[in-house]
């Protein structure tokens, strides 16, 4: 009897190891922050187009993704598909963890064309292309028009000495306690588009070296001082301001350097009354309309999916015109393809086409894997710099002195590549 | 088996039969134990050495993806750190943050179970709820409610300090305050721990001794410098250590309230360790300030069991 019974349970186990029937594929995707939130309700229209495709989102906060990512890589668990913010683009695809895309491109009917020239670029290394941009970002200037033509200004200048006369006009007419615009020390983005306005390549020799000593950088880096020297910028990082849209509506300053999402942030946080008298400008440059920040995220496959035509059917998708806008309509992310901006609501409202008009003047960081540290150690030298901590001199010196020693190991390996090749091995 | 059996019996005979129960009962012993030991020794010594051999190299996100990418430097990351401002820095942070840090949150757990546990307390399984309440409690709910009392405008610590006529203090945001204001908070949030050690401990010392020393006509801190204190030795000694030994780790509070900052003046060596091993994947680096800090930890806590047992000895 019992002999039967573990026959029969034997029998069981083996019916129940039969290989299974062949269900939906089924794709994971990693997102960020609020495109997290809102991209599951796109998926669902491609899960009703593609029957036997079923995507999975999970949501990850944007301070915790890095970390995620990297855990991912090392431990073997990257998902099929995933958002990738445009400066870890040149990280990821170090560590070997990004799928190249060109083959797909050509399938799919997508180029350079088809997106804004700067912000592509940020996706490719070497001539290989790592990601699709999904939506764009950079930064320009977001002000208070009211307050722009009490000093006596119609417009935003655009070029530097215009914004500077500009700026110390409306510190003139605020008086005591009250600013130009709001730079907190403790963000790359101002310095870094600046040196790039300036020409200044950021680092030099393949990015191997750094060339804030250079005479493009120290341009750039003497005028952001001067802000802050004029009393035209408060010395405060992002934290020390208890609510900067409260701020900006009070008139303690008129201006600030920051990104889309804000356009979402001042039509909910700034006062009805204030409603009308804010407007967006491209930034100003050296002598004339100037370059601002290529950022964004781009969508990546990553190394490892079993699925990669299946997840490219996703991506293709999320780049559709009509998802870009639609996209647009959920988050207040700007879209990366240029068709999506013929819509007439995005090219209809004159803060938006700002935003069109610089995206077509973007540049991209420098794409090595330490530009996020590098970018740190810009903001702490200059905040030194702003606080008297140090001279200019002196902070751009220590400045390429970390960054040349943070680049040590690139040099090495670049090193090693040319010795490589020139002893006739590839 | 008794020694009288032992020694009863023929000296060679017995003996060999002892070496054998001996042996068996080693042998006995070290197999319940193996588990153990294969445990540690693959989750714990295991990973350590293999931090100790990525100490010596200089493994980083190039080594991830290419393991030819990694160089054995020997000693070179540590000569690194000490070469470097930032570390020093966090070293000092540390030191301040274990030196000022665990002896303050010491005294107040001390201090507190002397409060909860004494003659005239009532409701003392409430008190010591109300004070172990902070170590439960999840650190970043704590630490919104922390940034709302260090608001420099409108916070409740600032309001409390004007109404004694103390001008506003920024203090996450001033470099000399936002240590002070990190402390505070650690000790507050860590304190309630040791206070149910030291109620415990406090509730061994002999009553009879208390009233003896009384008779004999002691003041109140003469009570407690020759009565509790002396019994406590043992609770003390666990005490301090262990609370020396997190403070020197500290990390949670800092990186939830100011990200080590402003202007790094709240960095800890753990921070750094984090920020150079997880942000920008220098693992090499990182496994060396593991080291350096584990060197410390181990000096502090040798001088201090050394003075304590001096002290006690005295």
């Amino acid at each position: 009897m019992r002999r039967w019974l573990g026959v029969l349970g034997l029998a069981a186990f083996v019916a129940g190891c039969a290989a299974s029937r062949p269900g939906p594929v089924k794709l994971r995707m990693w997102a960020m922050g609020r495109e997290g939130e809102v991209v599951g309700e796109l998926v669902r229209d491609f899960e009703r187009g593609h029957p036997g495709i079923h995507v999975e989102v999970q949501q990850i906060p944007w301070t915790a993704a890095h970390e995620k990512l990297l855990t991912a890589v090392v431990g073997g668990s990257l998902p099929d598909v995933g958002q990738l913010g445009n400066s870890w683009i040149s990280e990821f695809a170090t560590l070997e963890s990004l799928v190249p895309l060109d083959p797909f491109l050509v399938r799919g009917g997508l180029s350079r064309d088809a997106y804004f020239g700067g912000i592509w670029d940020t996706n490719v290394l070497d001539g290989v292309t790592y990601g699709v941009p999904w939506y764009v970002d950079t930064r320009l200037l977001f002000y208070r028009k009211d307050m722009l033509e009490r000093a006596g200004y119609k417009a935003m200048p655009t070029d530097w000495k215009g914004w500077k006369e500009c700026l110390r006009a409306v510190k003139a007419r605020g008086g005591p306690g009250h600013y130009g615009i709001f730079l907190p020390t403790n963000e790359w983005m101002t310095p870094v588009v600046l040196g790039l306005q300036s020409g200044s390549p950021l680092l030099a020799d393949g990015g191997t070296r750094g060339a804030f000593e250079e005479a493009a950088y120290r341009r750039a880096f003497d005028y952001y001082l001067g802000m802050f020297r004029e009393g035209l910028a408060p010395a405060i990082g992002f934290n020390e301001i208890a609510n900067k849209y409260q701020e900006l509506s009070r008139g303690t300053f008129a201006m600030m350097v920051t990104g889309p999402w804000e356009l979402g942030e001042f039509t909910r946080r700034l006062p009805d009354s204030l409603q009308s008298q804010w407007s967006t400008a491209a930034m100003p440059g050296p002598d004339g309309p100037g370059v601002s920040f290529a950022g964004g995220s781009s969508l990546v496959l990553f190394h490892g999916t079993k699925h990669p035509d299946e997840a490219w059917e996703l991506v293709r998708f999320l780049s559709e015109p009509a998802q870009q806008v639609r996209f647009w309509r959920l988050t207040g992310d700007l879209p990366a393809r240029r068709e999506s901006w013929a819509d007439t609501a995005l090219t209809a409202d004159a803060r938006t086409r700002a935003f069109g008009d610089q995206l077509t003047r973007t540049q991209p960081c420098p794409k090595v894997p330490e530009w996020e540290e590098i970018a740190t150690r810009v903001y702490e030298q200059a905040d030194r710099a702003i606080r008297g901590a140090t001279s200019p001199d002196s902070a751009l010196a220590t400045l390429d002195r970390l960054v040349d020693k943070m680049l040590e190991k690139r040099r090495w390996l670049a090193a090693r590549r040319s010795a490589a090749g020139h002893r006739g091995r590839t | 088996m008794s020694a009288t059996d032992v020694r009863a019996s023929g000296v060679v005979a017995r003996g060999a039969k002892r070496a054998t129960l001996a042996g068996r009962q080693a042998r006995a012993g070290l197999l319940l134990a193996l588990p153990s030991v294969a445990l540690i020794l693959v989750f714990f010594w295991g990973p350590v050495l293999y931090g100790l051999w990525l100490s010596l190299t200089d493994f980083d996100v190039y080594a991830i993806a290419d393991p030819s990418a990694v160089r054995f430097i020997g000693l070179g990351n540590y000569l690194h750190a000490f070469s470097e401002p930032d570390f020093w820095n966090a070293l000092r942070i540390t030191l301040v943050y274990a030196l000022v840090g665990a002896p303050v949150s010491v005294a107040v757990s001390l201090a507190t179970a002397l409060l909860v546990d004494a003659k005239t307390t009532r409701w003392k399984p409430f008190f010591r709820a109300v004070y172990f309440a902070p170590v439960v409690t999840t650190l970043v709910a704590v630490a919104i409610v922390w940034r709302y009392l260090y608001q420099p405008q409108y916070g409740l610590v600032n309001a409390l300090l004007g109404k004694f006529g103390i001008p506003r203090i920024d203090w996450l945001g001033d470099p000399h305050w936002a240590l002070p204001a990190i402390l505070v908070l650690a000790v507050w949030k860590n304190f309630g721990y040791n206070l149910l050690i030291f109620v415990a401990g406090l509730q061994n010392v002999p009553r009879e001794l208390h009233e003896a020393a009384e008779l004999d006509g002691a003041s109140g801190w003469q009570r407690f410098w020759n009565v509790t204190l002396p019994d406590l030795a043992p609770v003390f000694l666990f005490v301090s250590v262990t609370t020396m030994i997190n403070y020197f780790q500290l990390f949670a509070e800092p990186y939830v309230m100011t990200q080590g900052g402003p202007l790094k003046s709240t960095n800890s060596l753990v921070l750094l360790m984090y920020e150079q091993g997880f942000r920008w994947w220098r693992l090499g680096y990182a496994a060396a300030l593991a080291f350096i800090l584990f060197a410390v930890i181990l000096g502090a806590t040798a001088v201090q069991m050394r003075l304590q047992q001096r002290e006690g000895r005295a």
